[in-house]
């Protein structure tokens, strides 16, 4: 069975420590930044950093990712 | 012309146009079962990503988001937590998924379970399941696109007929085009919804406040209870969100639509790539929330928060560009109810049918019959769209606490050689009849918890107990697939 390096999925794992798990943390309308209450500001950010974390999961894998063998079919 | 006339000719123009689309994807290919259900198995990067994404923009985006940001407040934060975390995990699932798919032909999360686990109670049980929990959802886009049609009719055409005037055209597109066709109408779909959050977002809280900043702070005056959890609810705290997030982020890629939709991709790698980016595409997402937050400043004494969106679009904008809102709306029913019903008569056909009625039907005889499954199932949400009266996001958590159920048989039957088909069945089984005891008796959320989230634990723990004692018999190859399944996997292995 073939699995993801241990830093690829630690990575995957800080989107769910920062959206999910500490709710209380950062639950509350202050401070106001760009205008929006503290808690959408926060949600939004990550909307965005997920895909950072994501990517650098990416390149970590790639040693992973290249052991996928060839099509059978030859449809690759 | 009356307002009710200009809105709605403008709404059937652009779902017409959204229809031919998809029409036309047929004369492309032949249609066979392979194409109709999975594509050839031959989509690029940007097809994979649209369907995706008609698969997950729906209704629910459109008007149920917005809808609890008015009605419960804080608690929808759940919704932009969850979606960035379910990319998360299909980037670490999809691929094998994928690899899985081409390597044993599967088409449906059905066949998954049947060769990975080789039994046939099983992957029909899964297909069932599926399927069932699949209403719920078909129910919302029809309820959804019943309050279009009668709030952009001006309230000339009631509910009911509106809602099977535009199911009759969903069945007949889902009919003639499969997944193919699908996916070409969604990009129509989502430029238009793209373009009504990004215009609505911005433009609803500017007229009456000046942006986006003047509606929070005055939002935060007012009634700042309403912007954190639990908002205008008792019961909806951080446990409920902890809970809810992380079955929705497990659950999202169980749904067997989403399933599905990895093998109609090119390669593993397109999967993985597309998962990086389609957490951006979520930002339409909070800009639906914010018009629902204007709407309940400016229109507090709405019946039902799913109205907000809508009315407020009625009371601020000329009826031509709420005939175009309405029309970005419908398809965004359209869209994906289409695919989930898709999605549910082919489970049925081809994971139910065949192999406990009838073990030699040919896959053309699977097809017609799927056909005529679309038919049953699109009645049967229709049934229930009409009778009944829940919110939006209260259907979707429905069914998500359902179909999370399969994520322990998926990702442990990817990850560990060890789980075996009893263990997988019994943990399911519990989930499931947890899930329908705590919704039936109305004990959601249970203690502060999610459901579904309680009914996933346990299945877990359901699933390892049941593992260690009565553990797999069968040879397994290096994937934990069973050998002797298919002789031609076994020859090459």
């Amino acid at each position: 069975m073939k699995r993801p390096p241990v830093g690829a999925i630690f990575l995957g794992l800080i989107p769910f420590g920062a959206v999910c798990f500490s709710v209380s943390l950062w639950d509350r309308i202050h401070p106001i930044v760009f205008g929006l209450p503290f808690n959408f500001f926060w949600v939004i950010l990550w909307l965005l950093l997920t895909p950072v974390c994501l990517f650098a999961s990416y390149r970590l894998g790639q040693p992973w990712e290249d052991e996928t063998p060839s099509d059978p079919d030859g449809q690759n | 012309m009356s307002p009710t006339v200009t809105a709605l000719s403008i709404l059937s123009g652009i779902v017409a146009v959204g229809s031919l689309a998809g029409f036309s994807a047929r004369f492309q290919h032949k249609m066979d079962l392979e194409q109709w259900t999975v594509g050839g198995r031959g989509f690029g990067i940007m097809l994979v990503w649209l369907l995706m994404a008609g698969e997950i923009y729906t209704t629910f985006t459109f008007l149920g988001a917005s809808g609890w940001a008015y009605s419960r407040g804080g608690p929808v934060l759940y919704i932009l937590g969850y979606q960035p975390l379910a990319y998360v995990v299909s980037f670490y699932v999809f691929p094998l998924v994928w690899e899985a798919g081409r390597k044993y032909k599967l088409q449906t999360l059905g066949d998954f379970f049947q060769s990975r686990y080789g039994r046939t109670y099983l992957s029909s049980f899964v297909a069932l399941v599926g399927m069932i929990f699949l209403l719920p959802y078909v129910q919302l886009q029809l309820t959804g696109l019943g309050i279009i049609v009668e709030v952009a009719s001006y309230g000339a055409i009631h509910r009911t007929p509106a809602i099977i005037i535009a199911f009759t055209i969903v069945a007949a597109f889902v009919f003639v085009s499969g997944v193919r066709g699908v996916a070409w109408a969604s990009v129509m779909k989502d430029f238009l919804l793209l373009f009504a959050a990004l215009f609505l977002g911005f433009a609803v809280p500017h007229i009456y406040f000046g942006g986006i900043r003047g509606m929070f702070a005055a939002l935060a005056h007012a009634k700042p209870e309403h912007l954190v959890m639990p908002g205008a609810t008792k019961n909806l705290g951080h446990a409920w969100y902890v809970s809810s997030v992380l079955m929705t982020a497990l659950g999202f890629f169980m749904w067997p639509q989403n399933f599905a939709a990895s093998f109609t991709a090119r390669s593993g790698k397109i999967l993985r790539r597309n998962a990086i980016f389609m957490p951006l595409y979520s930002i339409t997402m909070p800009l639906m929330i914010f018009v629902g937050f204007t709407a309940l400043l400016i229109l507090p004494k709405l019946s039902n928060g799913d109205l907000a969106l809508l009315t407020i679009v009625r009371n601020t904008f000329p009826a031509w560009f709420l005939g175009i809102i309405g029309g970005a709306g419908a398809l965004t029913a359209m869209v994906p109810a289409a695919i989930q019903i898709l999605t549910a008569a082919t489970l049925f056909s081809k994971n139910i049918c065949r192999p406990v009625l009838a073990p030699r039907m040919t896959d053309t005889h699977v097809a017609t019959l799927a056909k005529m499954m679309v038919l049953v199932l699109t009645s049967g949400a229709l049934y229930l769209a009409i009778h009944s009266s829940v919110s939006l996001v209260s259907l979707l958590l429905m069914g998500y606490a359902g179909v999370a159920q399969f994520f322990p048989g998926v990702v442990l039957g990817l990850y560990t050689k060890k789980v075996s088909a009893t263990g997988i069945f019994a943990g399911m089984f519990c989930g499931v009849a947890v899930v329908a005891f705590l919704i039936l008796t109305k004990r959601d959320p249970w203690i502060g918890l999610n459901p579904g989230f309680v009914a996933l634990c346990l299945n877990f723990a359901v699933v390892i107990a049941v593992t260690v004692l009565h553990p797999n018999r069968f040879a397994q190859g290096e994937d934990g697939f069973p050998v002797q399944v298919d002789s031609q996997t076994a020859v090459l292995q």
